[in-house]
Order: C-alpha cells, then sequence, then structure tokens
C-alpha cells in the first residue's frame, strides 16, 4: 500500500427506511491498488460504492477522497471530483439514446471538452481493447447481447482514464474466456494507468486474478479484509465459507424449504 | 373525530412535503438554466420535438375546436338574435382561451408524457446515476433543454393553433351559417386586439413550462422499474393538465 491512502471510510452507515444496510463502514483503499469487494448478494456491496460517488446519500460516517471530506462537499466541486471517477454499473447503464461509440466517448466529450472526432478514435481503441469492433460502435445499446452491454460499460468507465475505477461485477454474465479477457483488462488498468480499482465481485477466479486485496461485507460492516495471499487462510469461518461456496456456515442465507 | 383531524392533518403535511419538493426541482432547475454548460443541440432536439412533431395534433384539435365553436355559439347567439357576434366570440375564445388551454393539454399527453417515460427510465436503469459519474449534471443535460424548449415551443405550437383554430370557424361561418366570407374576416380582424393574442401566448409559455417540469419532476423521481415509469408517466399527465387549468383560471385573472 502507498503512504497515504487514497479512500478512506469511517464509520459510514445507510438505511432504506427500516432496513439498514451499511451498519459502519471502516475501509482503506490504498493508491494504485486494486481492492474487492466480496459478500452475498443484497448484503450492501452496490450501495456502499454508491455512496463513495455520492449517488446515495449516507446517514452517517466518514468518506475521505485524497485525504479530503466528500460528505457534504458542495455541489460544484463534488462534480469536478467526478473526473477523478469511472464507474462501471451493475445493470450497464448505457444511456439508449445514444450510440455505442458515442456512449464510450461520452465522458471525453461531455467531461473533458474534447473534439468528437478525436474522442470517436478513442472510444474506438477502448472497444477494441474490450473485444468489440469499430462496426459495434455504431449500433444502440438496445442492439447488442447483455455481455456486450456489459463490455461496453466497461470501455466507457476506463475511456478517460480515470484516477479511481469502481466496477460493480464486471465479469458477470460473461463466457468464461470473455471473463478472462476483461480481469486480465483490469489488471492492465491498475497497472499501465496507476489507477486505483475497487471491484466488487462474487466469481471467484476474478477475486484471484484481479486483487491485491479483498475485503468482504457481511451484514453491514467488513467483517475481514487483507492481502490476496491471507485470503485462503485467513481462519475466519465466513470468509472460508464464501470463498469455497458452501451452503454450510455461519452465513445462513434465508431460503425455506420447498 | 380526533383520528379524523390527524388523517385531514397527514394528508395536508404530505401535500405541503410534494409542493416544497417540486419548488425546490424547479429552483435548481432554473439556477442551471443560468450557469453554463448549456446543451444546444439537445434544445435543439427537444424544440422539434415538442413543436415540429405535435403540430398535426394539435392543428386538428384547434381545427375543430373552431368549428364547434361556431356552431355553438350559433345556437346560442340565435336565440337572442346576436349571430353577428360569432366571429367576435370564435376569436376571442381561441386566442385567449381554447388554443392556448387545448393545445396545451394535447402537448401534456404527447410530451409531458413522452418526458416522464424516458426520464424515469433513465432513472430506474442507472443511466442518470451513470451521467453524473460522467461528470455531467443530469440538470443541465436533461432537464434545463426540456424546460426551455418547453417554455419556447408550446407559444409557437398555440400560435398556430389560433390560427387554425379561427380557421375553423370561418369555415363553419361561410359554409354552415352562410356568412359572407370577406365580412367575417374583416369582422375578425376588426375585433380581434393583440392583447388577446399576446395574453394566450403568455399563458401558453407559462403551460409548456408546466408540462416539462411535471414531465421532468416524476421522471426524476420515478423509481421501482416499469411500474414505477408506468406511475410517473401517469402522473406528469394528471398533474400537469389540472395545474394548467388552475395556472389558467389565475393567470386570467390577473392578465388585462
Ligand atoms: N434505492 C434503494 N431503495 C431501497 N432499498 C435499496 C435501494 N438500493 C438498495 N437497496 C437495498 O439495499 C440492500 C443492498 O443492496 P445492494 O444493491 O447494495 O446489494 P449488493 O450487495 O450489490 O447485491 P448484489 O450482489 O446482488 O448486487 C438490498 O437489500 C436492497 O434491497
Ligand atoms: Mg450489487
Amino acid at each position: 500500500m502507498g503512504s497515504s491512502p487514497k479512500i478512506v471510510i469511517r464509520g459510514l452507515k445507510k438505511s432504506f427506511g427500516p432496513k439498514v444496510v451499511l451498519d459502519g463502514i471502516d475501509l482503506d483503499i490504498g493508491e494504485r491498488e486494486s481492492l474487492v469487494v466480496i459478500g452475498g448478494s443484497g448484503s450492501g456491496k452496490s450501495v456502499l460504492v454508491k455512496c463513495v460517488l455520492g449517488l446515495l446519500e449516507p446517514d452517517a460516517g466518514s468518506i475521505k477522497i485524497d485525504g479530503k471530506e466528500v460528505i457534504g462537499m458542495p455541489v460544484r466541486e463534488r462534480e469536478r471530483l467526478m473526473q477523478k471517477f469511472g464507474m462501471l454499473f451493475q445493470g450497464s447503464a448505457l444511456f439508449d439514446s445514444l450510440r455505442v461509440w458515442e456512449n464510450v466517448a461520452f465522458g471525453l466529450i461531455q467531461g473533458r471538452g474534447i473534439e468528437r472526432g478525436a474522442a470517436r478514435e478513442i472510444a474506438l481503441q477502448k472497444l477494441g481493447a474490450v473485444g468489440l469492433g469499430p462496426e459495434v460502435g455504431e449500433l444502440r445499446p438496445s442492439e447488442l447481447s447483455g455481455g456486450m452491454q456489459k463490455r461496453v460499460a466497461l470501455a466507457r468507465a476506463i475511456a478517460a482514464e480515470p484516477e479511481i475505477i469502481i466496477f460493480d461485477e464486471p465479469t458477470t454474465g460473461l463466457d468464461p474466456i470473455m471473463a478472462d479477457v476483461i480481469n486480465d483488462l483490469i489488471v492492465d488498468c491498475v497497472r499501465d494507468l496507476g489507477g486505483t480499482a475497487v471491484s466488487i465481485t462474487h466469481d471467484m477466479a476474478s477475486v484471484r486474478k484481479i486483487a491485491d486485496r479483498i475485503a468482504m461485507i457481511y451484514k453491514g460492516r467488513i467483517i475481514w479484509s487483507g492481502a490476496k495471499a491471507e485470503m485462503e487462510r485467513s481462519g475466519n469461518p465466513y470468509v472460508d465459507q464464501f470463498i469455497h461456496g458452501r451452503a454450510e456456515g455461519p452465513i445462513k442465507m434465508e431460503v425455506r424449504a420447498l | 373525530m380526533l383520528d379524523f383531524l390527524a388523517r385531514v392533518g397527514r394528508v395536508f403535511f404530505a401535500f405541503l412535503t410534494a409542493a416544497g419538493r417540486l419548488a425546490l426541482f424547479a429552483l435548481n432547475a432554473l439556477s442551471h438554466c443560468l450557469r453554463p454548460p448549456f446543451y444546444p443541440r439537445l434544445m435543439a432536439r427537444q424544440l422539434i420535438d415538442i413543436g415540429y412533431y405535435s403540430l398535426p395534433v394539435v392543428g386538428l384539435t384547434a381545427l375543430f375546436t373552431g368549428m364547434v365553436l361556431a356552431l355553438q355559439s350559433n345556437t346560442g347567439f340565435s336565440r337572442v338574435n346576436a349571430q353577428g357576434a360569432i366571429a367576435l366570440i370564435v376569436a376571442v375564445a381561441v386566442t385567449r382561451e381554447l388554443g392556448p388551454v387545448i393545445a396545451s393539454l394535447m402537448v401534456a399527453g404527447r410530451i409531458g408524457a413522452a418526458m416522464a417515460a424516458e426520464i424515469g427510465t433513465m432513472r430506474v436503469t442507472d443511466q442518470i446515476d451513470a451521467l453524473t459519474t460522467l461528470a455531467t449534471n443530469p440538470f443541465k443535460y436533461l432537464v434545463v433543454p426540456r424546460l426551455v424548449a418547453g417554455t419556447i415551443a408550446v407559444p409557437m405550437l398555440v400560435l398556430v393553433a389560433d390560427i387554425i383554430g379561427i380557421f375553423g370557424g370561418f369555415l363553419v361561418g361561410t359554409y354552415k351559417l352562410n356568412f359572407n366570407a370577406a365580412a367575417y374576416l374583416g369582422q375578425t380582424a376588426d375585433y380581434l386586439h393583440r392583447d388577446d393574442v399576446v395574453s394566450g401566448l403568455v399563458k401558453a409559455a407559462v403551460f409548456g413550462f408546466i408540462i416539462a417540469l411535471m414531465g421532468c419532476y416524476h421522471g426524476y423521481h420515478s423509481r421501482g422499474g416499469a411500474e414505477g415509469v408506468g406511475a410517473a408517466t401517469m402522473y406528469s399527465v394528471v398533474s400537469a393538465s389540472i395545474l394548467i387549468l388552475v395556472f389558467d383560471s389565475a393567470l386570467t385573472n390577473v392578465l388585462f
């Protein structure tokens, strides 16, 4: 880990009505580090990253980015801060009124003020990096398969080469080979761009490939975090159950028998 | 009894909260209207959508409104031997009242609903959040172009509706009620004041703003998938229609 962490989260709480989703999250994310957040479905991983991005207003706690408190930050400053971020949404969230290349180039044209022609070149290059040819660039997002949409969303997230990239389930819905290609791409992003990456995934192959460090969220708290090598011998029964995908263990899925 | 009072209080409170949220939304949007960046291309597209593509619907309703107005006022005025006032009543009623109100109600159904559905879908599929993460303010990108376009395009539509409505009255007057064409037009020109048209256009601008505001507001705050978007669409049309009628009577009172 670098000298001072890029993102520091302390005591972060978020509830929706009576439902407590985040119950005091403490988490440090180092500069140029690739952190993977794991945890069961519905455990609040997406809510956590949305709080970091300021898309959801937390109820309590503190989030510091580059040493600066971002909760309650003025709107203008927040907008400028967004230039540092790239986000791949779990549901892709492509703009369906725009063509694929315009989606990828969006942050370049609107956010950075790059001229359309140049932005298009960069967009097509990024599409190439996720295995999509230039002809795909002219299509509409609704004409793509789910996995293709995910890759376009990935290209859009990395197009402006942000300092902090957040991937919400980047490989879900992809075939195993493409998933591995995307994992490589994420590793490259962090290494070549020198960025900080926060990835959410259920896919243990992906965890083993992209993570420097892993944090596990359970019942609204980070119950374990550590380097990748420590994961296998964490001695934490929750982590063990999760990484080996066992139905039996301390984590009880709330299901009733048929 | 106390229970009943509590319930009334709660409804009243909920109403105040909703009104406050709407007012905040409108103020926020207006403040973004004044600060760059602006999106002229998006605004132009909205102008074409609202102004140009609504022409057939609005033109047709205006035509029939003018025709029916001439027929009905003939029925009434023939009882007091005042058929001479038909041209006047058609011109004044269309420009001051029916043109703006009926055109706006049609636009509310067509455009307000489309805005709510589009923005609502963007909300529930995280596209609005995606805009934010791409360093683009969703208010500036989505709401402002629609508000500005609505406020500009609806008066232009209403001007067209005025002309077509008066023409509808003219058709009935000359073909069915046997007015002399030149005399009918002459009366219309003599009795119609500029204020009639202007007050109608001022109303239209307010209505256009209301339609776009309700479409954007309900779309922006929609949640819960397809059902939520459907509800947002419905609320946008219903609330815009009611507000148009409320503001119509209020504006008629204050405008010359
Ligand atoms: N906007 C919202 N309104 C109300 N509840 C919400 C909202 N967003 C999330 N939740 C609730 O918060 C909880 C956590 O949701 P979240 O999307 O963060 O889960 P997740 O860990 O990302 O799960 P998955 O792995 O399935 O994506 C869920 O129980 C969900 O019902
Ligand atoms: Mg999620």
